[in-house]
């Protein structure tokens, strides 16, 4: 009855995006919206990467494993520059369309930020990449068996869906830093979250060793996270005064009407 | 223009490309699909269901290769994984083993049997008295003799084919599939010192879900049901044709009784059967008999043209015999009812050749009635075909004995003319009582069981050519009986001796039977568009739904070319001869052979075929008839299927399934509560913002 681990590994993988989805996005369309852009940004670029990757191995000498294994290294590298450059592309499209949405919309001021609109886009790219990772592995899962019958680890498929819940919360992460850094023109935090971007792909390549791919992703999905949460205007006092409940008087100053 | 090219030009290497795509996907790392299998299927009577049945979608077990039958405690009650699959070495495939996993199939998900290259002493998944209630005896015909009651035709028979099995029954071959089977069992399912064996465990799914149950009556009722444009059949009934030839032709159009006309009918049968799904080669069982007989019908074409015999002779193969007697009886029925070329009537005598070719001791038994030689004329009758027999074995080193004691039929077509009228016949065999045959209507009745060696260092052509010690004996058995046919038939007693059956022709069709089909021989003598059934190993002998047997087209076109005649046709008018004066469809058929290829040419000289060789359909008279549940008839069904296939994987133990749904729970539930706090109090927790203006959470 592996429907358990089917299920299981759905939810692990997709647990916090649908979260997120539920209660963040669902109910306002113009961010549905936004965000299934993104996510077929981030499918574009991987229809390119596909493409050269494609290109590339059939022109490659396929019995020599060095040189697949270096093709593979080539690869990944190039999907993650693909994967950045369009999420600058989508970055130059928001500012541009910015302008236009403010002359349709009924009100003064812009229906949506652009702090809304770098989370909403990292959370689309997130799930875009969270599904082309994971549902291969998924529809694998339901049947009887289990890997290892050429000597795989056991553990492939839960390992996968860690990794793949960390990916889409460093993509909601990376969206949010990467769209702060180009408003304020920071090109080196740009550069961090793309050599961070590879560090985790790279830490792959370590599989089936999961430990030492997990870990440090894991790592690396926190120091991120935090980074983001001071971008997007959290601070340690916010966070403070939320978690002991005593944000009630502090609203005063910013109280508007539900 | 230049866009239009361009974007072709891209569509042709998108396609290319897609062509060669190689799929490296996580099923290749979980299942090992095993290829070289033959499942058991479900066959169904009036009365019964045979064979095997698998859940629809698969059995799942853990591997258990058998060592014992003491092993079996593991299985069946002490091992703590149930349920099992069994994996049996052929030697431990008996009777006792599968009627004690039958007894306890909550915990045996299938059986996997290994088949080896060779024979064990003996094995024959068949019952002790095959077709006992189709034959000629009965309660009311010979009843002492009826049901074995005096000889007991297969002593060895185990009747594991006739029993039903709740789960699939595979078999492997002894390749390296076999051995990457047994190597995961020996890394993953073994016991360490008693303790049960860690997860994960090696496991293997059979798929043979098999659509009709309980009987014919109740598969028929459902085919009949017709919901739908495409009406979804559940099973279909045994069948295929009988090959008949005959020294004068027959009008083909012209049915029912011939005035005047006295024929001898020689028979024999063409299909076996075996434990397993198709793999049937029948050796002894049926090609002995047949190749013998296309022998003889050889070696009487000279003679017969030119002194033609008084009576006409008749060869007819029966298909289906195994099955209670679908070829027979089809032909009686059909002669019964005036819709054969002659009648009951006409039958002068039979002579059916039988299992001939293990005969120890030289000597060749002559089976009779007893019940209906108390007749004069028919026992005088067979007495005269006795003397005709005995005499024709001058010079041939064996002799013909009739039986010591007063025994019934073995199992055998002659049955069933007995049944509708008493004729006179004889059965021709290697054995006195009980068959000599250790390996009875199972795999292992195959080129080994004759002894068919052919010395090492030949190329398949040469050995197509060799005779062989096999081919020697039946082709004595073979000049037999072609003279006693010829003397039967009031033929001239002067031209007997002449009368010898061709070594090299019976060791042809030896080599072609039951060795590899696809030979030179056999494709000069067939059709150009069937040359494709044609294989580098022996054919199938089971009779099969398809009505597309190969042993039935193949034994069509043997018994055209030896007994019929080249003609100068052309392609065009060897399917349209009634045009031509002197030819005409209805007495003979006109077959297009494709002929040998000449030195010093790759074009094959094909030529047309003229022979009084037919086909008859060999379906039950019950399924004519209607009456499924026909006590008379055969009422043999086979089972529909949509998919068999088996594979092997690892499972992971319960425990870890279950934790990993937890975990998966708790992540879920855990972010829905983190993210619903979050968004109530984002707006105190991103509340230093950088866009004074912006709107409200």
């Amino acid at each position: 009855m592996t429907a358990s681990v089917f299920f299981g590994c759905t939810f692990i993988a997709f647990g916090p995006a649908i979260a997120l989805f539920l209660f963040t996005i669902a109910r306002d369309p113009l961010r549905v919206i936004f965000l299934i852009a993104g996510a077929f940004f981030w499918l574009c670029s991987l229809l390119l990467s596909s493409l050269v990757w494609f290109i590339t191995v059939q022109i490659s000498n396929k019995e020599s494993s060095s040189q697949q294994k270096g093709l593979l290294i080539f690869g990944v590298v190039l999907s993650v520059l693909l994967q950045e450059t369009c999420r600058f592309g989508y970055y130059k499209l928001l500012k541009k369309a910015n302008e236009g949405l403010l002359m349709l919309s009924a009100e003064e001021t812009m229906p949506i930020s652009i702090r809304q609109l770098a989370y909403v886009s990292g959370l689309g790219f997130g799930f875009m990449s969270g599904a082309f990772s994971m549902v291969n592995i998924l529809a694998d899962s339901v049947g009887p068996g289990t890997t290892g019958i050429h000597g795989d680890s056991q553990h492939y498929f839960l390992s996968s869906a860690f990794m793949t819940m960390a990916i889409i919360l460093l993509h909601m992460f990376w969206g949010v830093v990467f769209f702060d850094s180009c408003e304020k023109q920071h090109w080196w935090s740009l550069a961090v979250v793309v050599i961070s971007h590879l560090l985790v792909s790279c830490l792959t390549f370590q599989n089936p060793q999961y430990v030492g791919s997990l870990v440090p992703t894991y790592i690396i999905v926190f120091l991120v996270g935090l980074w983001a949460f001071f971008c997007s205007g959290g601070s340690l006092r916010n966070l403070k005064l939320c978690l002991t409940c005593k944000d009630k008087d502090f609203l005063l100053a910013n109280h508007r009407p539900r | 223009m230049g866009l239009e090219s361009s974007k072709w030009a891209i569509i042709f290497l998108v396609c290319w490309l897609y062509k060669n795509v190689s799929c490296n996907s996580v099923e290749q790392k979980i299942y090992v699909e095993l290829n070289n299998t033959v499942p058991c299927v479900r066959l169904l009577n009036a009365t019964h269901q045979i064979g095997c049945q698998s859940s629809i979608s698969g059995d799942t077990g853990v591997i258990h290769v058998l060592e014992s039958e003491e092993d079996l405690e593991w299985p069946l009650s002490k091992g703590p994984n149930p349920p099992y699959m069994v994996l049996l070495e052929s030697s431990l495939f008996t009777r006792s083993i599968m009627m004690k996993m039958k007894n306890e199939s909550n915990r045996v998900a299938g059986v996997a049997v290994v088949v080896p290259n060779t024979s064990p002493p003996e094995f024959s998944p068949h019952t002790t008295c095959p077709n006992e209630n189709t034959g000629v005896y009965s309660d009311n015909y010979g009843p002492n003799l009826a049901h074995c009651n005096t000889t007991v035709w297969n002593p060895r028979g185990n009747g594991l084919s006739y029993e039903e099995f709740d789960f699939p029954v595979f078999s492997l071959k002894e390749d390296n599939e076999t051995e990457f089977i047994k190597q995961c069992y020996l890394d993953h399912n073994r016991a360490v010192n008693g303790s049960a064996p860690q997860y994960p465990l090696c496991a293997m799914q059979l798929f043979s879900h098999m659509h009709a149950v309980t009987n014919t009556p109740t598969c028929m009722r459902r085919n009949d049901i017709n919901f739908s444009i495409n009406p979804e059949m559940v099973c279909d009934p045994l069948g295929d044709y009988n090959v008949w030839g005959s020294i004068r032709p027959y009008n083909d159009t012209v049915f029912g009784h011939k005035e005047n006309e006295s024929v001898v009918i020689a028979a024999a049968r063409l299909d076996s059967r075996a434990f397993f799904w198709e793999v049937s080669t029948g050796a002894e069982g049926s090609v002995s008999g047949f190749v013998t007989l296309l022998a003889a019908a050889q070696a009487l074409r000279e003679v017969t043209h030119e002194a033609p015999p008084t009576r006409n002779i008749l060869f007819a193969f029966f298909q289906g015999e195994t099955f209670d007697y679908i070829g027979s009886s089809r032909m009686v029925y059909d002669m019964e009812n005036g819709k054969f070329v002659i009648d009951l009537d006409n039958i002068h005598s039979v002579l059916e050749i039988g299992q001939v070719a293990l005969h120890s001791g030289n000597n060749l038994f002559l089976h009779s009635d007893p019940v209906s030689r108390r007749n004069n004329t028919v026992n005088d009758v067979v007495k005269n075909l006795v003397n005709n027999l005995q005499s024709s074995t001058a010079g041939l080193g064996f002799l013909l004995v009739e039986p010591n004691v007063s025994q019934p039929l073995p199992p055998s077509s002659l049955q069933r003319f007995l049944r509708a009228q008493p004729i006179p016949g004889i059965v021709l065999a290697d054995h006195e009582s009980a068959f000599n045959n250790r390996y009875y209507e199972s795999f292992y009745d195959n080129a080994a069981n004759l002894n068919l060696t052919y010395p090492s260092d030949l190329s398949p052509e040469e050995q197509l050519e060799f005779v062989t010690h096999t081919a020697e004996s039946l082709t004595d058995v073979a000049t037999v009986v072609a003279r006693a046919l010829y003397k039967q038939a009031g033929g001239d007693e002067s031209r007997v001796n002449t009368i010898k059956a061709d070594p090299k022709i019976v060791t042809q069709m030896l080599y072609g039977f039951l060795v590899s089909s696809n030979n030179s021989w056999f494709q000069a003598v067939m059709a150009p568009e069937l040359k494709n059934i044609l294989k580098p190993s022996p054919p199938e002998y089971y009779v099969g739904v398809a009505m597309s047997s190969t042993p039935t087209r193949l034994v069509q076109y043997l018994l055209a070319n030896l007994t019929g005649a080249a003609t100068n046709l052309t392609q065009s008018q060897c399917q349209k001869p009634d045009e031509l004066p002197n030819e005409s469809r209805q007495m003979y058929s006109y077959l297009w052979v494709q002929g040998i290829v000449p030195p010093n040419s790759t074009e094959r000289d094909s030529f047309c075929v003229r022979a009084s060789v037919r086909l008859t359909k060999a379906v039950s008279p019950a399924f004519e008839l209607g009456e499924y549940a026909s006590k008379d008839y055969s009422t043999w069904t086979e089972s529909r299927w949509k998919f068999i296939k088996a594979r092997i994987f690892l499972v992971a133990s319960r425990d870890l399934e279950m934790l990993t749904l937890g975990v998966g729970v708790a992540v879920l539930f855990t972010s829905l509560l983190v993210t619903y706090f979050i968004s109530t109090k984002a707006d105190v927790l991103f509340s230093s913002t950088r866009e004074p203006a912006s709107a409200a959470y």
